[in-house]
């Protein structure tokens, strides 16, 4: 197929989701059910043509073509095929964009159509009944629609634009029971976190476009690889990396912004799938692996950094939790950690691939819990019981033998989340830790606290895992609910069976122990850094390697590194795998003898060690220390800057009004009483000569006579 | 003289108030509430009817606007233009006085114009429900419609300001007489505020007119025009100084910026709801449109020597606004009507934090912000009068639930809350984001800073947004609005609210996928102001030592 043909079905991909939104928020009320299957269907549609683009663009080859120019223009090469065109005009500056499809972007679209369709389809059991049901697949619409825009997007502004449209039907679909308080403050924390890391990334996005005066990836990369930097400076370089990366830091919920994720399980369960496991949250990591090539050493050992630092946090989280849903939503955060670390460590292959494998294990892991609490759900109520929690697992065990189909997946995806062999986990998580490993060798110092928090975290997670999985499935059923519980019909269990097949081998790699055999680290190559050369790592400089050809599938030379840290990541590659097999094992032993055969007693740890316990309960009282500092802190400078305003600010122009009118009193009387008076003191003065004179006049003749003589005679005196 | 359509069509985009205003106040009013109903429709689809036929002329003039003209400070490049002697004649003592008609249009102006003609129809279907002097209020409401047009289309100072004060006195009476229980304090607060800004005008506009010779706003650009030795004559001197600041007070209190802001949120909580959507869709446009229009541009050096301090107000309303905002939750009567004013204030500060920028992006993101901060405050304003129309509170304590009560409501509701959080696909956010992309290369840690605006933006408009919208509904709710069935016969939106909420709503997604409809208006101005500003700005920074 051409490369135009499949920019044309990427483009198709990108506005289908769009037509669902639209079709069942104008339409969804009036078709009633239906909605549900319209949605459905377009998706199943959009994973078609997504498999469509993702098979031809890893699998054949294209001629480099350049067609059209000035606004509009179509590249195609082995590398990606992209179109970009003038969005905003300003004439003096025009801000481009478009989308392309690489290697990366057809893969990432296979996962997230695929998850999509089968939540979706998963959903129309799972949500019957709902009142909003149609508005619920509108949602999912436009969630599909904004993810695969983060996918294709082949510039900032449109990978901002829809990180935002993420959030925000992340914010919608956790916040559907919006009934519930928990729920809709869940969405609105979901929502804040993310805006703070998102900040961070339009400050990143800010000084490229600062310094570049586009936001289009091969410009800026481009002109960082000819030595233009942002502000002449390795350091802005490396500030700019890391504003860009606190994007993922929000939006893969990576150390400190972790909190909003586990709240997020308040939403329905197949979103928690679909979004909060498989594909949004990854958008962090594939916003990582997407700019990776801008990340400077000191940028890549930040990222490494935040990633350890979270993969080992939230594992020890998920140890203590009994909500069925938070102990996989704190599974999520430490593996996204391992995403986040593996490319912080410089094995971009592997931490691309853990985020494919893991999306399909997790999202069945999230489904099977789905089933589990549809299933928990649907007992309660025929139970009349209103009661007991259907997410907590201390209700549930013996769900075995209720629901042997949900258990029998939900051990299979436990096993690949675990890193057993022959699954795909097991795959990408060893090729992770190798690169700890390699990475820490090449560095040394404090580099090997990497992949001591990476081991211990797979230890955890296979014990946590397991955990969840005797306590709930295993054992006697705790409560009468879990003793009424049944297995689930075709439509939930059929999305778990495709999900927990991927999570096989053999679709990766012939050889279930090494995936370096299999086709993926050949379609995901890691790309030439345009950092300057003394700013990288020396030992992840591709030496004496073509980098245009290992976009092809053919050309990768065997046993040809492609740079010494793959090299030392081969070494590594065994005694990694043998002892993550062990320190795995042993978590799986550890959770069969603590809570299956019962020879220890986590009771008794509980009571040695209650502040661990605690810390690791209360989640290392993040949200705590979170409300009381910079929630508390912001609101209190709200109120105090509400108050500034009422009393201060308007109390100084009351106070000017008051002035000015007192003022005015003052001048009134001034004039009432002063000037007023004055006129009146004369007006009185004249008026009292007059009164006296009044006496004078007195209407009598005889008085007027002697008046008049008396004048006479003082006349006659003064004129003689 | 004649415009290029063959009719004075600007004089008729003003004046046809007017002549609305006249035809409300000849509709006879009967004693009988039967006839006095029947004269109360009239005058409403009077109202309507002037309002729709300038919405028509405005959009005439959208379609036969030509971008490539520049206008701003060259007269023979704008457009529509109308020139002619209004007043002129010698006066003992003081002179010769020569005021002109002179009105025309280019980039900066068209928006505003549109913005004006749109709000101005919008905001009729919301006064369907005053009841109280019916004549006398649309006839203020046509008169300050005049007022308003007039301001963005004149060209002469004196006739701005002639128009600037016939916009005060029928905004004065529709929030004093109209308006809720602080009604007089309110309308007095807006009213000596605003006079306060007109002063300082006035002072520096009787100094310009002897400096230059001339009202025209367009002579005064040129620094050529100013006679020797006259007041504002050269450049930098403390006087031009002196003369900007007391223009930019003057137009940043009708911005409003912080700290000359506090009359807004009382004006907006007692105003009814159609003039709350006039006060914020329009009327503050017109502070930023004096700075561009007038303070701007005649004092550029100026503008290069108080650059900074332009740009920190900028930040500080932005993200002092945004705090009184958030605050609102826990301070005063938790009104719907103030957190969105002072949200407005935040918004606002954008658009001076993006006019600081003196880059393309940040002119056009400002003045692309007006046009966004007027449809979308506009349509939260009118979200607060619907429910304040059925419940008659807007305790922001009292709601929960609506979502489900009135979900076509809350449906349009969420189109415009997300624009104003800065949701992309929506208009707000391409203006505010280049904004912040021009105001970045000009000054990166203001810039920085006016980020949390974005952070606590969202998070007062969420918090809003669950308090009304989610959880459940109070019982007092859970009964039909009205129950005569008269005013809403359903709980959901009504007819004409939806004729008020839904042009709205597509103009803020039209634009928010599209923005070059608008922007292509404004590029050739705004590139033509910029580089027009350019050489001053430069030596205004100099000489303030940056």
């Amino acid at each position: 197929m051409s490369g135009v043909g499949l920019i044309t079905i990427a483009i198709l991909i990108l506005l289908l989701p769009l037509v669902s939104f639209a079709a069942n928020i104008f339409f969804g009320k009036k078709i009633g059910r239906a909605s549900g299957i319209l949605a459905t269907s377009i998706l199943g549609l959009v994973l078609i043509l997504s498999t469509i683009v993702f098979y031809f663009k890893v699998f054949t080859n294209f001629t480099p073509t350049v067609i059209g120019s000035g606004n509009t223009l179509i590249e195609i090469s082995n590398k990606i095929l992209q179109i970009k065109f003038t969005w905003i005009d300003l004439q003096s500056v025009h801000f481009k964009v478009g989308i392309g499809i690489d290697n990366l972007a057809a893969i990432m679209l296979v996962v997230v159509a695929l998850i999509s369709f089968l939540v979706h389809l998963f959903s129309i059991e799972y949500m019957a009944g709902d009142p909003r049901f149609s508005r619920y697949f509108a949602y999912l619409g436009l969630f599909t629609f904004s993810m695969n825009g983060i996918v294709l997007a082949n510039n900032f502004l449109f990978m901002y634009i829809f990180w935002e449209l993420v959030g925000i039907s992340s914010y919608l679909l956790i916040g559907f029971w919006y009934e519930k308080k928990s729920a809709a403050d869940a969405g609105k924390k979901a929502f804040l976190v993310n805006r703070v890391g998102d900040l961070g990334f339009f400050i990143g996005i800010m000084i490229l476009y600062f310094s570049y005066g586009t936001l289009l990836f091969d410009d800026i990369f481009g002109s960082i690889a000819q030595g233009k930097l942002p502000f002449d400076s390795e350091s802005v370089l490396t500030l700019a990396g890391i504003f860009v990366f606190c994007g993922a830091i929000g939006k893969s919920a990576q150390f400190p912004l972790h909190v909003w994720l586990p709240d997020a399980m308040e939403g329905p369960t197949p979103v928690s799938a679909l979004i909060h496991a498989a594909t949004m949250v990854a958008a962090g990591v594939y916003l990582t692996a997407r700019v990776y090539v801008m990340f400077t050493a000191s940028a890549l050992s930040f990222i490494a950094s935040i990633g350890a630092i979270t993969a080992l946090l939230a594992a020890t989280i998920a140890l203590t939790q009994v909500d069925f849903k938070r102990v996989l939503a704190y599974s999520t955060v430490s593996q996204l950690g391992y995403m986040i670390m593996s490319l912080g460590v410089g094995a971009y292959t592997m931490g691309f691939f853990h985020l494919v494998t893991h999306a399909w294990f997790k999202a069945a892991l999230f489904l099977a819990s789905g089933s589990v609490i549809h299933a928990m759900h649907h007992a309660a109520h025929h139970l009349g019981d209103h009661h007991t929690d259907p997410q907590d697992i201390r209700n549930m065990g013996g769900l075995r033998r209720t629901m042997p189909w949900t258990y029998r997946t939900f051990l299979f995806v436990t096993l690949a989340i675990s890193g057993v062999p022959l699954t795909s986990g097991f795959l990408s998580k060893d090729g992770i830790l190798a690169g700890t490993l390699a990475y820490a060798q090449l560095t040394g110092g404090w580099h090997w606290l990497i992949p001591i928090a990476g081991f211990g975290a797979a230890g955890l997670t296979a014990f946590y895992m397991f955990r969840l999985l005797i306590i709930s499935f295993h054992g006697t059923p705790k409560t009468e609910v879990a003793n009424h519980t049944k297995e689930n019909n075709w439509i939930i269990l059929l999305p778990l069976f495709v999900l927990s097949i991927l999570s096989l081998w053999f679709f990766y790699s012939p050889n279930p122990f090494d995936a370096h055999q299999g086709w993926f680290p050949k379609a995901i190559v890691q790309p030439k850094s345009v950092v300057p050369e003394e700013t990288q790592w020396e030992f992840l400089l591709i030496n004496g390697y073509n980098q245009e050809k290992s976009h092809g599938v053919a050309e990768r030379v065997p046993h040809h590194y492609l740079n010494e840290f793959e090299e030392a990541m081969h070494h590594a590659h065994y005694p990694a795998m043998i002892l993550s097999l062990i320190i795995a094992g042993s978590g799986i032993l550890f959770a069969f003898l603590f809570y299956q055969f019962k020879i220890l007693n986590p009771d008794t740890i509980v009571k040695q060690f209650p502040f661990l316990y605690n810390l690791s309960f209360r989640k290392w009282y993040f949200d705590e220390i979170y409300n009381a500092t910079v929630v508390a802190g912001t609101v209190g400078l709200a109120k105090i800057s509400a108050l500034f305003d009422l009393k201060v600010i308007d109390g100084l122009v009351n106070g000017a009004a008051w002035l000015t009118r007192n003022f005015g009193y003052f001048v009134g009387y001034f004039d009432l009483y002063v000037i007023d008076g004055l006129v009146n003191l004369v007006a009185n003065v004249t008026g009292f000569f007059g009164s006296m004179v009044r006496y004078l006049q007195t209407g009598r003749v005889q008085t007027y006579v002697a008046f008049g003589v008396f004048g006479l005679i003082l006349l006659i005196y003064f004129l003689l | 003289m004649q415009s290029s359509l063959g009719f004075p069509i600007l004089s008729w985009l003003v004046f046809l108030p007017i002549i609305g205003m006249l035809l409300v106040l000849l509709v006879p009013v009967g004693k009988d509430e039967r006839s006095r109903e029947i004269s109360h429709i009239i005058m409403r689809w009077i109202t309507v009817g002037i309002t729709f036929i300038q919405l028509v002329l405005a959009i005439v003039i959208y379609l036969n606007y030509n971008k490539t003209l520049p206008g701003v400070n060259n007269a023979s490049t704008f457009q529509f233009v109308e020139r002619a002697t209004w007043i002129e004649t010698n006066f003992p003592i003081i002179g010769h006085i020569k005021i002109e008609y002179f009105l025309g249009i280019d980039g900066l102006s068209v928006p505003m114009v549109l913005l004006t003609a749109i709000v101005c129809f919008v905001a009729v279907f919301p006064s369907f429900v005053i009841e109280k002097a019916v004549k006398g209020y649309f006839a203020m409401y046509l008169l300050l419609d005049t007022g308003m047009m007039g301001v963005f289309v004149a060209l002469d100072f004196f006739l701005f300001y002639v128009f600037w004060e016939l916009m005060l006195l029928p905004m004065y009476f529709l929030i004093g007489i109209w308006g809720g229980p602080r009604k007089e304090y309110a309308a007095i607060k807006f009213f000596i505020y605003t006079l306060v800004g007109s002063v300082f005008m006035l002072l520096v506009m009787i100094g310009l007119y002897y400096s230059v010779g001339s009202f025209s706003i367009l002579d005064m650009m040129n620094p050529e025009n100013f006679k020797p030795n006259s007041i504002f004559a050269g450049m930098h001197t403390t006087i031009r100084y002196v003369a900007f600041m007391a223009l930019f007070i003057g137009f940043a209190i009708k911005v409003p910026s912080v700290p000359f802001h506090t009359w807004l949120p009382d004006a907006h909580v007692e105003a009814p709801t159609p003039i709350s959507v006039i006060l914020a869709g329009v009327l503050l446009k017109m502070g930023t449109y004096g700075m561009i229009r007038i303070a701007f541009p005649i004092f550029p050096d100026a503008v290069g020597y108080f650059q900074s301090l332009i740009a920190w107000v900028g930040m500080i309303s932005i993200v002092y606004g945004a705090l009184c905002a958030l605050g609102q939750h826990r301070v005063g009567q938790r009104d719907f009507k103030k957190l969105i004013a002072y949200s407005s204030v935040s918004h606002m500060g954008y658009v001076v934090l993006g006019l600081a920028s003196m880059r393309p992006e940040g002119v056009s993101g400002a003045i692309f912000q007006m046009f966004n901060h007027g449809t979308i405050t506009s349509m939260l304003f009118m979200i607060v009068g619907v429910i304040y129309d059925r419940a008659h509170t807007r305790g922001l304590d009292e709601f929960g639930g609506l979502a489900n009560k009135m979900p076509v409501y809350t449906g349009i509701m969420m189109v415009a809350f997300f624009a104003a959080i800065g949701l992309p696909g929506l208009s707000g956010f391409i203006s505010e984001a280049m904004v912040f992309l021009g105001s970045f290369n000009t000054y990166p840690y203001l810039t920085i800073a006016s980020g949390l605006g974005i952070i606590l933006g969202a998070a007062y408009m969420l918090w809003a947004l669950q308090k009304v919208f989610f959880g459940k509904l109070p019982d007092r709710w859970n009964k039909p609005w009205d129950p005569t069935g008269r005013k809403f016969p359903g709980d959901d939106l009504i007819a004409r609210e939806y004729a008020a909420l839904v042009p709205l709503a597509l103009i803020i997604i039209y634009l928010g996928v599209y923005p070059n409809p608008m922007l292509s208006l404004m590029n050739t101005s705004v590139n033509y102001f910029v580089e027009f500003m350019k050489p001053y700005v430069l030596i205004g920074n100099f000489l303030s030592g940056m």
